[in-house]
C-alpha cells in the first residue's frame, strides 16, 4: 500500500483526521501519565544512588527528566518542520511549527522549574550556573523569540518563513551554545550535573520514566494537533470547507 | 565579484562618515555602560579586576547590537535595499560588504577604545592586549550573527526589542570565550590558545554561513 503523503499537506485533509486522533493520544496520554506516576511514587526504591543516597525527594526525576527529554525533541520537531516548509513550501508544515513551539516552550519551563524543586534539597540551591541548566534555559528563550518574532509579524507569510529560518538559525548554534556552556575552560571541563546516561539508570526507575516520557509525548500530540486545528480554522476561514466544517459541528 | 564587494563597503562607510554622530553614539553608549557598573558594583580593586573582562564583554554584545537596528534599517526605508536584490550580484556578498561596513564602523572603535576602559577596572598590560585581540577576532562575529536579526526583525514595530530577544541568546559562546580568554591571561598567558583557536573557529564559521542565512532572511522580509 502507498500513502500520498502530500494529500495530507492539505489543511483540509489534515483537519478531520487531527480532530480524530486527539481523543486517542488523550486517553493514551492520560493512562501513561497515570502509570507512569504511580509506578514511580508507589512502586520504586526510595532512595537514589550508592554511598550518599537521595531520598524521597528524587522521584521528581519522573517529571522533571521527560519534560526535559521534551523540551529538546520539540524544538527538533520545530526546526524539522520549519525546514520541510522552506523546502516543500507547504502551508501545513508551517502552521505544524507553530502549533509545537508554546508545547516546547511549556516544556522546558517545566524542566526547569522542578529541576529548581529538586536541586534545593540535593545541591542545597535552587539555581546554579550549572551546563545543562544553563542551555535549558537559553532554549527556553530560543522558543520565546520563535514565538516573538512570529506574532510581531502581521503577514502571515513572512511571519511564518522569518519564525522557520530563526528556529534552524537556533537549531545551528545550539550544539555551539551547549559546548560553550558545558565548557567555558577550554583547558578543564567540569560539570555540577552527574554524566549520565540511560545504561547506567536502573532499570526499575528507567521504565517507569520511559513511560511517563511516552505519555508526555502522547500528550504534546494531543495538544499540538488541538492548537493546529484553531490554526487551520483561522488562516483558511474564507474557504468553503471551514464554513460546511463548522456548519456541521454547529448541528452535531 | 570583489568589485561589488568594495563597492557597497564604500558606500557604507562614506555614507557613515559624512553623519559621524551615528558612530560616535554607539562608542559613548560603550563607554558609559562600563563606567556605571563600578559605580554599582563598589570599586574595590580586586572585585573590578576580576568583573572587568566580563563586563567589558557584556557592553560590547550590548553596543554592537544596539548599532544593529541600522545595519539595513535607512537602506530599507529608502528602497535601496530592494534595489540591491535586484542588482543580478550574490546576495550575501552585498550583505557581507554591508556587514564589514558595519564592523569597522561600530566593532573597530571599540576594540581601539578597550584599552581606556580597561584600565578603569585595573587589568594588567597582559590583560589588555589579550582583551583588545579577543574583541578584535570577536566582535566580527557579532556583528555577522546580528546581521541575521537585523534582516529577520527588517522594519517590525518594536524591532529593537524583539532583536535583543532573538540574538542575545546566540552571542553566548562568543561572550563565554571572548570574557573566558582575559580571565585567562591573568594566570597565565599560555591558556589563552584554546579560547583564541574556538573564537576564531566561530568567525570562520559565522563569515561563511551568517551572509548566506541573512541573505536568506532579507529575501523573506522583502518580497
Amino acid at each position: 500500500m502507498t500513502i500520498n503523503w502530500f494529500k495530507f499537506a492539505s489543511p483540509a485533509a489534515f483537519y478531520p483526521i487531527a480532530g480524530r486522533l486527539i481523543p486517542w493520544f488523550g486517553r493514551v496520554a492520560l493512562a501513561l501519565v497515570l502509570i507512569g506516576l504511580f509506578w514511580g511514587f508507589f512502586l520504586t526504591a526510595d532512595q537514589l544512588g550508592g554511598s550518599n543516597p537521595q531520598k524521597e525527594y528524587y522521584r521528581i526525576i519522573y517529571v522533571h527528566v521527560p519534560a526535559a527529554w521534551m523540551s529538546m525533541w520539540l524544538y527538533l520537531v520545530l526546526a524539522g518542520w520549519s525546514a520541510i516548509g522552506l523546502v516543500f513550501n507547504t502551508r501545513l508544515s508551517f502552521m505544524m511549527a507553530k502549533a509545537v513551539a508554546p508545547t516546547g516552550a511549556i516544556f522546558t519551563f517545566l524542566a526547569l522549574w522542578t529541576g529548581a524543586l529538586w536541586g534545593r534539597p540535593s545541591w542545597g540551591t535552587y539555581w546554579d550556573w550549572d551546563p545543562r541548566l544553563t542551555s535549558e534555559l537559553l532554549l527556553f528563550f530560543l522558543y520565546i523569540g520563535y514565538i516573538a518574532l512570529h506574532s510581531a509579524i502581521d503577514d502571515t507569510r513572512r511571519a511564518d518563513r522569518a519564525a522557520a529560518l530563526l528556529a534552524i538559525v537556533g537549531l545551528v548554534m545550539v550544539p555551539v551554545i551547549f559546548l560553550s556552556i558545558n565548557c567555558p575552560d577550554p583547558n578543564q571541563c567540569a560539570a555540577l550535573h552527574q554524566r549520565s546516561d540511560p545504561g547506567s539508570i536502573h532499570l526499575s526507575i528507567l521504565i517507569p520514566m520511559l513511560t511517563m516520557t511516552l505519555g508526555l509525548w502522547s500528550y504534546s500530540f494531543a495538544a499540538v494537533f488541538a492548537r493546529l486545528r484553531t490554526i487551520i480554522l483561522t488562516r483558511e476561514a474564507d474557504h468553503a470547507w471551514v464554513s460546511d466544517v463548522i456548519a456541521k459541528e454547529a448541528t452535531a | 565579484m570583489l568589485k561589488v564587494f568594495y563597492c557597497v563597503l564604500s558606500r557604507d562607510i562614506t555614507l557613515a562618515l559624512r553623519r559621524r554622530t551615528d558612530v560616535l553614539t554607539t562608542l559613548f553608549f560603550f563607554i558609559i555602560v562600563v563606567s556605571l557598573f563600578p559605580l554599582g558594583v563598589g570599586s574595590e580593586r580586586e572585585q573590578l579586576r576580576m568583573l572587568g573582562p566580563g563586563v567589558v564583554w557584556v557592553a560590547a554584545l550590548l553596543a554592537s547590537m544596539l548599532a544593529l537596528e541600522r545595519l539595513f534599517a535607512a537602506d530599507y526605508d529608502d528602497g535601496t535595499l530592494e534595489q540591491l536584490l535586484l542588482t543580478g550580484q550574490p546576495l550575501a556578498l552585498l550583505v557581507l560588504g554591508k556587514v564589514v561596513a558595519h564592523w569597522l564602523l561600530t566593532g573597530l572603535p571599540l576594540v581601539l577604545i578597550a584599552p581606556l576602559v580597561a584600565m578603569q577596572y585595573h587589568l594588567s598590560s597582559t590583560a589588555i592586549w589579550v582583551m583588545m585581540a579577543a574583541l578584535a577576532i570577536g566582535t566580527p562575529v557579532l556583528s555577522l550573527i546580528g546581521a541575521i536579526g537585523a534582516a529577520l526583525t527588517l522594519g517590525l514595530r518594536g524591532g529593537g526589542i524583539l532583536l535583543s530577544l532573538l540574538i542575545l541568546p546566540l552571542y553566548v559562546p562568543v561572550l563565554v570565550y571572548g570574557a573566558g580568554a582575559v580571565s585567562v591571561s591573568a594566570i597565565e598567558i599560555a591558556d589563552t590558545q584554546p579560547y583564541f583557536y574556538l573564537l576564531t573557529a566561530f568567525l570562520m564559521g559565522s563569515s561563511l554561513l551568517a551572509p548566506l542565512a541573512a541573505a536568506a532572511a532579507l529575501r523573506i522580509s522583502l518580497e
